[in-house]
């Protein structure tokens, strides 16, 4: 399987122009390439060592390591593995008892229990979707011009119901293509297809509506390339792939699947009720009883309200003089009541959840090749239509739904979706994918490091019937995955991105999770589930320096209490300025999908951890925990802290540096009284509470929080 | 310390970089090119003829008729119809689309500079006293029709997001000149005399990394509180109890590396004593105690406002000295669609003594000849008028086909002006000049390729420049070296 080097893109476009791609040519280069031909079942090799492999997984993993002469790292040790599960199926540190507990346990399948227990967690379903909401560029705003408000918070906890309880990924799939098209598709159906809708979307009265439709359409179709296709399709918006077997053509006639929206192109008017809302015809609403009541009450009067005022104007028509006058009168009265009907009716209609979905126009909308990617500049009309590279696909009598897509897209044949799937799951895991480029299986993406593992996890992904909990647990309950990362900075220096997995991974947690880390280990996390986007503090003026006067949220205003310290999934997303805690460590903005995120290591990032000072808040929060706490040595208290937060327990090097620094803490705070002072402000101490005391041990805590090893999954 | 921005991806790419531009891997080289360790930066391609950037972007695109591209003949013809051979089928945006296309003669006067001979609007009056130091060019052009596209093009190559930023794209390539400071710092106006209605959005995209690593994204400094967000310590922690936990860290972090064997973790200790340092060298970059009244005069009287653009051309003088590579301002409230001659006069008013007053300052420091100053907005607007049209009142829509910008300092012929356009300022009939070339040329006065600059994302070797169409440095605007 060899694949065609790399052009520089001159070299590359200087070649096309000589020798344009024939249609054999790409089919050859198609079916040359290993990631367009479906996946070989293989027997998973053998082995010499055969004590390692606790699994298939590890059988390929080892036989790679004995042809490179290498070994694969003993198990690490028990804190770090409740550690490192935790994190990685929940995105939550273990609490300092739940370690114990883990350590407590020495019977045989203590480790298979703590990973079931933490898949059925719910904060599993949280963590899971974090993921695929990168992936399909979930937002609060539409990322535009004004970047107005849009509400898509039900999508985003339809995807965190789904992973918790554990939808099969063909369904999860097939569900955000086509749950509209379903014969009678359920509430969460229609949710789920929203995912047509979280394209970016520009304001009314800008563009031309025309240019918008096109942009949106490219737009939708990219992600459906991005997202379950791995493939990078809108590199042929305005000529054929320059590398993979993707026509322009193709591209278009799969376009065709997502332009017949029946909707507008761009966003509503601005004071109009739905505007308010975030939302956007099409959309579905899920008023609960009590306001379904309401608002069927509130409609009946209106009904009345509105015929009376009708009769009143015939009747004041009719009259003459001062009877005139009196049905004036009385009609003026009972439009006040329509209006003041109206304005009850809209204030609980605002708070009625809806969520915008996908819905087809009646009569469809023609597609066609647009020349160089201009919208102003169509060409050949084409039908809807998958890429002729790729399995065929399978259609009834009338033209193609996105049902029939969905259903090419799952076909056990299909090339790319199994692979693409698992890979993403592995690389969650392994903080690297087999295929290192998650985003482009394509000719130019990365080959996988472990083909025959890639074609054996996803052909057993799809036997599974697409079960993501049950490949979750194949993967962490594998040998490969328990490995330490302990290893000689030689070992890491010849294999920085561990490809060889000859040791266990170690990566800095993305934001969300250093955050949501942070609030949980200082035990202040609050871990209620769903609804709207909230809006943690951040630094003054960060909107205000970007907004327009009249976006709507102009001016950040920071929730308060219980909803600043939920999980950070359910921080608002503005696109065009992203919480600042979450970008600063490598969050996506959310313009368009991303399938991999970057992990880099700047100093704005030990700014952001040494200085947050809702970070610094929840490290006093611990900080008095532990003095309140009765173990009564400092000593005990330091590990204490250093187990919290890290859930290891200090050797007695790193207690001797914890002990010297609280030392040299307490005599600073003890000095500087007013320095002390501001560190407990706004707290109530008790009586056996000393200011010297909580400043010092809330500093010691920070330092334990800006650990290298804190911040990193090991 | 060499490592001391190594993750090691930066250090795969910068080798495939570097063996893409058939330089050799030599340590010294390589710790250059990385920063960090105060060294002038390697240039890979050619000796570079600047070493740093301002980058005026001036967001929502002023107006080249009544500022830079002086078309005298148009008073006589004030309300008449574009003739149809001009308008050639132009596409237009959703405000003006459908309605007649009547001429709106600039009512401002232009006068020929003393010092350069060159046309310029009498709005501009300081920029025109320094103007042998300039290259007007009058024959921009974009693809772009819309702000937000046409802004995402010109700060990133690219109507559609995603792509990295100019800065970025040069911290990536050069590296940093600077221990103590961010390679690329991103100023915005906080307010603006010609009034808030024609201000349009900016994002951060603007100012992103892209496919790039992360730490090559711009910093936007702040107008109120941090300059820089999360730099001060928070309440209740001093610089002494901040160095002792960071001491308390470096001490663990360094047990833990020998433990462990990730060089990762000595990235981490490297980007903490950073943090420690910007802690002092930010605050004193903001610092305007020690500027003589005299220089601050030269940037005339909004300078003592947090957030003007005066105030923020003066900061960006004192981020050059300081050796940070790429610093790029926003001024917004140029989409002057309607009453443009009372709102232009601020505007103008806002950018022409201090942007003036920086070239004369950077001149005086000798830094002008190896710092490049580039002014510009993302497109033009028309030659005919949008909304009521009077003599002394009328409005413009946005116009992609030409525009005007300018550039001075590393490596650019000064006192002439570069391009034709026709006689409504309509059509480029001269010299055109595309936004990827105004790319090309300021990476080429920078020392680099635009063709070797390269970074491979979604199976490309991406560019600032795109791959779509070719980009030409602009060699008429070059000075003699």
């Amino acid at each position: 399987m060899s694949r065609p080097t790399r052009h520089t893109a001159g070299a590359l476009v200087a070649l096309l122009i000589i020798a344009p791609l024939t249609s054999q040519e790409g089919a050859d280069r198609a079916s040359a390439h290993w990631a367009f031909t479906a996946p070989v079942a293989a027997t998973p090799p053998t082995t010499q060592n055969t004590n390692w492999p606790r699994s298939a997984i590890d059988r390929f993993v080892q036989a790679a390591l004995e042809a490179d002469g290498l070994q694969p790292n003993p198990a690490a040790d028990r804190r770090t593995l409740v550690r490192r599960l935790s994190l990685d199926l929940t995105g939550l540190p273990p609490s300092r008892d739940e370690v114990r507990a883990f350590l407590a346990d020495d019977s045989e399948d203590a480790y298979e229990r703590l990973v079931d227990r933490l898949l059925a967690s719910p904060h599993y379903g949280e963590h899971m979707a974090r993921y695929w909401l990168d992936l399909v560029r979930f937002s609060d705003t539409n990322g535009i011009h004004h970047d107005h408000y849009r509400e898509q918070s039900p999508y985003r906890d339809w995807v965190i119901r789904a992973f918790r309880d554990n939808l099969p990924y063909d369904e999860f799939v097939t569900d955000q293509i086509a749950g509209d098209v379903h014969p009678k598709p359920t509430k969460d159906q229609l949710i789920a297809s929203g995912f047509h809708r979280l394209h970016l979307i520009i304001d009314v009265g800008t563009a031309l509506p025309e240019e918008s439709l096109a942009r949106n359409v490219i737009d939708r179709t990219t992600a459906f390339g991005t997202a379950f296709l791995g493939l990078t399709v809108g590199c042929a918006v305005c000529h054929d792939h320059k590398y993979d077997p993707i026509t322009q053509r193709d591209f278009f006639a799969l376009s065709a699947f997502f332009n017949n929206l029946d909707g507008a192109p761009e966003t509503g008017r601005r004071g109009t009720g739905d505007f308010r809302r975030g939302l956007q015809p099409p959309y579905v609403e899920f008023p609960d009883a009590g306001q379904k009541a309401e608002l069927e009450r509130l409609e009946t009067e209106l009904d009345a309200a509105n015929a009376q005022v009708k009769w009143l104007t015939t009747k004041a028509k009719g009259a003459g003089g001062a009877e005139q006058q009196r049905f004036d009168e009385r009609r003026q009265s009972a439009q006040a009541r329509v209006k003041q009907l109206r304005k009850q009716r809209d204030a609980i209609r605002v708070a009625v959840p809806a969520a915008m979905v996908m819905r087809e126009r009646a009569a469809m909308r023609p597609a066609h090749i647009l020349r160089r990617g201009d919208y102003a500049n169509p060409g050949e009309r084409v039908e809807r239509a998958t890429p002729a590279f790729l399995p065929k696909l399978t259609r009834g009598d009338g033209p193609p739904t996105r049902l029939h897509l969905a259903r090419w897209l799952l076909a056990p044949d299909h090339p790319l979706t199994a692979r693409v799937a698992v890979n993403r799951f592995w690389q969650q895991l392994f903080g690297r994918g087999l295929v290192l480029t998650a985003e482009d299986f394509g000719t130019q993406g990365s080959d996988p490091s472990h083909p025959r593992l890639l074609d054996h996890l996803a052909l057993t992904f799809i036997d599974s019937g697409w079960d993501v909990k049950a490949l979750m647990k194949a993967l962490v309950m594998s040998a490969t995955y328990r490995q330490s990362s302990h290893a000689t900075p030689a070992a890491y220096a010849a294999d920085p991105d561990n490809r060889r997995l000859a040791r266990g991974s170690r990566f800095r947690l993305d934001a969300e999770v250093v955050r949501d880390q942070v609030l949980a280990a200082s035990g202040v996390l609050v871990r209620e589930m769903f609804g709207r986007s909230v809006k943690p503090p951040q630094p003054a003026g960060l909107w205000k320096a970007v907004a327009l006067p009249d976006s709507l949220p102009r001016i950040f205003r920071a929730d308060t209490g219980d909803q600043i310290l939920r999980r950070s999934i359910y921080t608002f997303w503005k696109r065009g300025l992203p919480p600042p805690q979450l970008t600063i460590l490598d969050a996506p903005t959310r313009e368009f999908c991303v399938a991999r995120r970057e992990r880099t290591n700047t100093p704005l990032q030990a700014l952001l951890l040494l200085n947050e000072t809702e970070y610094l808040r929840a490290a006093r929060h611990l900080a008095r925990a532990i003095l309140r706490n009765a173990a009564s040595s400092e000593r005990e208290r330091a590990e204490h802290l250093f187990e919290t937060v890290t859930s290891q327990l200090p050797n007695s090097e790193e207690l001797h540096v914890l002990q010297r620094t609280l030392a040299d803490l307490r005599e600073h705070y003890a000095n500087r009284s007013e320095l002390a002072n501001e560190m407990v402000r706004g707290l109530e101490l008790d009586a056996d509470e000393t200011k010297v005391e909580l400043a010092a041990w809330t500093a010691l805590a920070s330092t334990v929080f800006n650990l290298d090893i804190t911040k990193t999954r090991q | 310390m060499h490592d001391l921005f190594t993750t090691h991806n930066v250090l795969q790419n910068r080798r495939r970089f570097l063996q893409s531009t058939g330089m050799g891997l030599g340590t010294t080289a390589l710790g250059a090119l990385l920063g960090g360790d105060g060294k002038p930066a390697t240039t890979p391609h050619h000796p570079p003829r600047a070493r740093r950037v301002i980058f005026l972007f001036m967001a929502g695109a002023p107006s080249q008729l009544d500022l830079f591209d002086y078309k005298p003949g148009l008073s006589k013809r004030f309300r008449e119809p574009l003739p149809p051979s001009i308008q050639g089928g132009q596409r237009v945006t959703a405000m003006t689309r459908g309605r007649t296309q009547l001429v709106a003669p600039s009512m401002f006067g232009f006068h020929r500079s003393s010092v350069s001979g060159v046309y310029w609007s009498d709005l501009l009056p300081h920029l025109s006293n320094v103007s042998d130091k300039i290259c007007l060019v009058r024959s921009l052009h974009t693809n772009a029709i819309n702000h937000d596209p046409g802004k995402t093009y010109f700060c990133t190559g690219s109507e559609i997001p995603g792509k990295p930023s100019i800065g970025a794209w040069l911290s990536y390539g050069l590296g940093a000149m600077n221990r103590d400071l961010p390679d690329f710092v991103v100023l915005t106006s906080a307010y603006w005399t010609g009034g808030k209605r024609n201000v349009q959005g900016l994002y951060s995209r603007l100012w992103s990394s892209g496919f790039l690593p992360g730490r090559h994204q711009g910093t936007a400094f702040q107008v109120a509180g941090d300059p820089v967000i999360f730099l001060s310590n928070p309440a209740g922690i001093d610089r002494t109890i901040r160095r002792r936990m960071l001491d308390a860290t470096a001490e663990l972090n360094a047990q833990h590396h020998a433990e462990i064997g990730d060089p990762e973790i000595r990235t981490t200790i490297a980007q903490q004593e950073m943090a420690f340092r910007m802690q002092a060298a930010v605050p004193e970059l903001v610092d305007l105690q020690s500027e003589p009244t005299e220089v601050l005069d030269l940037y005339g009287p909004e300078v003592h406002k947090p957030g003007s653009f005066a105030r923020n051309c003066l900061l960006a003088r004192r981020m050059i000295e300081r050796d940070v590579r790429f610093v790029q301002l926003f001024h917004r409230g140029w989409d002057h669609h309607s009453i443009l001659p009372k709102q232009l006069p601020g505007q103008a008013y806002d950018v022409d003594q201090p942007s003036a007053a920086l070239i004369i300052d950077l001149a005086r420091r000798g830094l002008l000849d190896d710092t490049l100053v580039v002014f510009a907005g993302e497109f033009g607007r028309t030659v005919y008028g949008q909304g009521r049209l009077e003599r002394d009142d009328y409005g413009r829509d946005h116009h992609p086909r030409c525009f005007s910008g300018w550039l001075a300092g590393g490596g650019i012929q000064g006192g002439i002006a570069y391009g034709q356009t026709d006689d409504f300022s309509y059509n480029i009939v001269d010299q055109p000049v595309a936004v990827r070339d105004v790319h090309a040329t300021m990476l080429h006065l920078l020392g680099l390729d635009h063709e070797r600059l390269v970074f491979p994302f979604q199976g490309l070797d991406q560019r600032l420049t795109g791959v779509e169409e070719r980009a030409h440095v602009v060699q008429g605007i070059l000075g003699q070296a």
